[in-house]
């Protein structure tokens, strides 16, 4: 099962590696990492997917706390959340195809930051499966290059109280 | 707050943290820490010969002594010869601080003489380390150093310090108290869960307690047995919690695991409630995970939340400092005021059947006319020294006789490497404790294979003038794996018979040091006596029966009541 952890880590050189060598050492998977500053510039942001059953995931939970750097842990996926993805994509468009690539961006709501003669290169954001399913459809017409920043995530709000 | 150089702090540090002796080897990118520890003169510093036993040794000595050991090494090689030195304090949870030296942070990446990543190689065996890269941060790395170390589940922590740092001049501003946002073990157990586990308590009918290292860590010792009493309770032991509960009193079962008793073996499989203090239910006392105690329900305490639910499932989780928890625990089977008789009432059937296992088969061994046993040696040892010595020891079978035959009544008086099995281990360990406790008696008990993993440091301790003595189990083989092979590989003997050993004796007296050897069981007595009595350091060697194997044995990966017995 996926799980989306969401990890506050003190922005200390070295910090990363202690979280990725942990989860390389005690045989965890990572599926996306994505890492980046805070507002409060001592602490980073780190979102992680990783997947296993209960207990292992509470292992994981557990020695991700256990670091010394490690502020807060949490999962997300554990309720209601927001999940994002951003892709670049740069397509072949070349003469019949340039239109169909245009009209998926639209239904998409994709947006072209490079144009070439040959090619186009778009911007999308979304969930998982969003990326998912525009890969999909463009990969007939031809994918050149392709750039994905993993998965970050936010839980809801509660909307009742 | 007074200006100083990085150097200077680090002894300065050392005094604040009442640090009183520190283990180490100089070179190139320490020398100027070691300049000032040598013109300061006020902490005593250990010359070992290998970094390893400086490692060791600051282990040992923190075991021995509940303090935090310190050790120093240079960069590069004195560094990485650090490291077997660290990962074992890491996997018996034992309070380390090492300093080691870095090429000067201009030089860091440019793979300089000497230099290497220490920190990135020790990452995974640390509890948490540092590379300091600006003086100004050196007194804050120096406080949070021993602190973590120390406090929650202590560990190894390593400072890498370049050269340049060690001789800049910053302020040395050392906070008396600190508060890391991101490191706040929980101490404090919850009530309600102390409540559940009481409730627990009181409706089993076939209790037992189950306690490990963290019982002698946290100084429980005395709760332990306080609640083992009130409840009268059965008390089995992990290798690293023996002492941590007297080995002689009735209610022990002593050892448990591959190499535990089979009467604790067989109340592990049987009871219907485990009190686990400060242990960890590792492989090597669960054996195989489906069939362990499989009618038990699991009060687990236990100050590293990662430990709990880890190999087994636990229905009360108590995480805290287990002599907060233990306390708490009494408090609560005393509120609740069933005295120990009818507790003891209670138990009756619970005990008869533990003492038919107890008699069925106790520990023993197969007296052989004209062979020296090493039970035999072992069980001497623990007469002569009325069971008071503190006893390190190697990895093996030496290990195993010691820790089945040596009956630890007090904490902090069996010194082993556990997690890690670190042959080379007790020898530098026994210099460690020996500096911290210098009125104690103090002995290795060691296999002719693991005694050469760190013979070097012979030499340290006849500089120390320690009076460190060695017992030497010789069988010309390395016991344990040959006993693995007797069992499970034909006896196929892949490279575990040695053809040459030294002569000990002559050893010991190459040194300095006396050596006696014993290779009849009349003379084994006479030869612990001369060592024992010895001034100095002392090696015993006895021609131990060559194949002589530990039993109780569960093989690996089976049931832990499948013990293949004497």
């Amino acid at each position: 099962m996926k799980h989306t952890l969401s990890v506050l880590v003190e922005n200390t050189p070295g910090a990363l590696s202690r979280i990725t060598g942990l989860f390389s050492g005690r045989g965890f998977n990572i599926e996306s990492l994505c890492v980046a500053a805070t507002l409060d510039k001592t602490m980073s942001h780190l979102t992680l997917v990783t997947s296993g059953d209960e207990y292992i995931i509470e292992q994981i939970i557990k020695q991700l706390n256990r670091l010394v750097d490690v502020y807060k842990v949490v999962d997300v996926s554990e309720g209601e959340f927001v999940e994002r993805e951003m892709a670049l994509i740069k397509v072949k468009a070349e003469d019949e195809t340039r239109a169909e690539v245009l009209r998926m961006c639209d239904i998409f709501r994709c947006k072209v930051v490079d144009v070439s003669p040959k090619t186009y290169t778009i911007e999308i954001t979304g969930p998982e499966n969003k990326l998912k399913a525009v890969l999909e459809l463009l990969k007939p017409i031809g994918i050149k290059e392709l750039a994905r920043t993993g998965t970050i995530a936010m839980q809801r709000e509660k909307k009742i109280k | 707050m007074t200006k100083m150089a990085g150097k200077q702090m680090v002894i300065e540090a050392f005094k604040k943290e009442g640090v009183d002796v520190v283990f180490g080897f100089p070179g190139g990118a320490i020398i100027d820490v070691y300049d000032t520890l040598e013109k300061d003169g006020t902490i005593k510093h250990v010359l070992v010969r290998h970094e390893q036993g400086a490692a060791h040794a600051a282990d040992g000595y923190a075991r021995a002594t509940g303090k935090v050991g310190v050790c120093i090494a240079t960069s590069g090689p004195g560094a990485t010869n650090t490291v077997t030195g660290i990962a074992t304090a890491y996997a018996d949870s034992i309070p380390m601080v090492v300093i080691t030296g870095q090429v000067p942070t201009g030089l860091i990446g440019n793979d300089a003489f000497q230099e290497v990543d220490i920190v990135g190689i020790t990452r995974p065996c640390t509890k948490h380390n540092y590379l300091v890269k600006d003086v100004k941060d050196l007194p804050r790395i120096l406080k949070e150093a021993f602190y973590i170390a120390r406090s929650g589940r202590p560990g190894p922590v390593l400072i890498d310090l370049p050269k340049d740092v060690q001789n800049s001049v910053g302020e040395f501003d050392y906070p008396d108290k600190i508060r890391l946002r991101s490191y706040n073990p929980t101490v404090e157990p919850n009530n309600k869960q102390i409540e559940r586990a009481f409730r627990l308590i009181e409706r089993s009918k076939q209790p037992i307690i189950y306690a490990g290292g963290g019982v002698i860590i946290a100084n429980a010792h005395k709760e332990l047995r306080k609640l083992a009493e009130s409840i009268y309770a059965p008390v089995t032991m992990t290798l690293m919690g023996l002492g941590g509960f007297p080995g002689t009193h009735e209610q022990s079962l002593g050892m448990l695991g591959m190499h535990g008793t089979y009467c604790a073996n067989m109340a592990m499989a049987n009871t219907d409630l485990i009190i686990a203090v400060g242990a960890r239910f590792d492989d090597r006392v669960t054996g195989k995970i489906e069939a362990f105690a499989p009618n038990a329900k699991i009060i687990h305490i236990d100050i590293d939340p990662t430990s709990i639910q880890k190999n087994v499932k636990v229905d009360v989780p108590i995480v805290g400092d287990c002599r907060k928890a233990l306390k708490k625990l009494i408090k609560a089977v005393e509120e609740e005021g069933r005295p120990p008789e009818i507790w003891k009432e209670h138990y009756i059937p619970w005990w008869d059947q533990i003492r038919a296992w107890a008699e069925r088969h106790p520990l023993s061994y197969k007296d052989e006319p004209g062979v020296i046993k090493p039970q035999y040696v072992i069980e001497k040892l623990y007469e002569l020294t009325k069971g008071k010595a503190i006893i390190t020891t190697e990895v093996g079978q030496n290990q195993m006789w010691t820790a089945q035959f040596y009956k630890f009544d007090e904490p902090r008086t069996l010194l082993t490497s556990g997690g890690l099995g670190t042959m080379g281990y007790g020898f530098p360990a026994a210099i460690g404790a020996q500096m911290g406790c210098p009125d104690k008696i103090v002995v290795d008990v060691a296999g002719d294979g693991s005694i050469q993993m760190c013979i070097q440091e012979m030499a340290t301790a006849m500089e120390q003038k320690l009076p460190v003595k060695i017992v030497i189990l010789n069988n010309q083989f390395l016991g344990m794996v040959r006993q693995w092979q007797e069992l499970f590989y034909d006896r196929v003997y892949a490279a575990t018979e040695f053809s040459v050993t030294p002569d000990f004796v002559r050893l010991a007296e190459a040194y300095g040091a006396k050596g006696f050897s014993a290779t009849k069981p009349e003379e084994v007595e006479d030869v612990l006596k001369k060592g024992l009595e010895s001034e100095g350091v002392a090696i015993m060697e006895f021609a131990i029966a060559r194949e002589e194997g530990v039993f109780p044995m569960v093989p690996a990966g089976k049931a832990t009541t499948e013990m293949l017995l004497v």
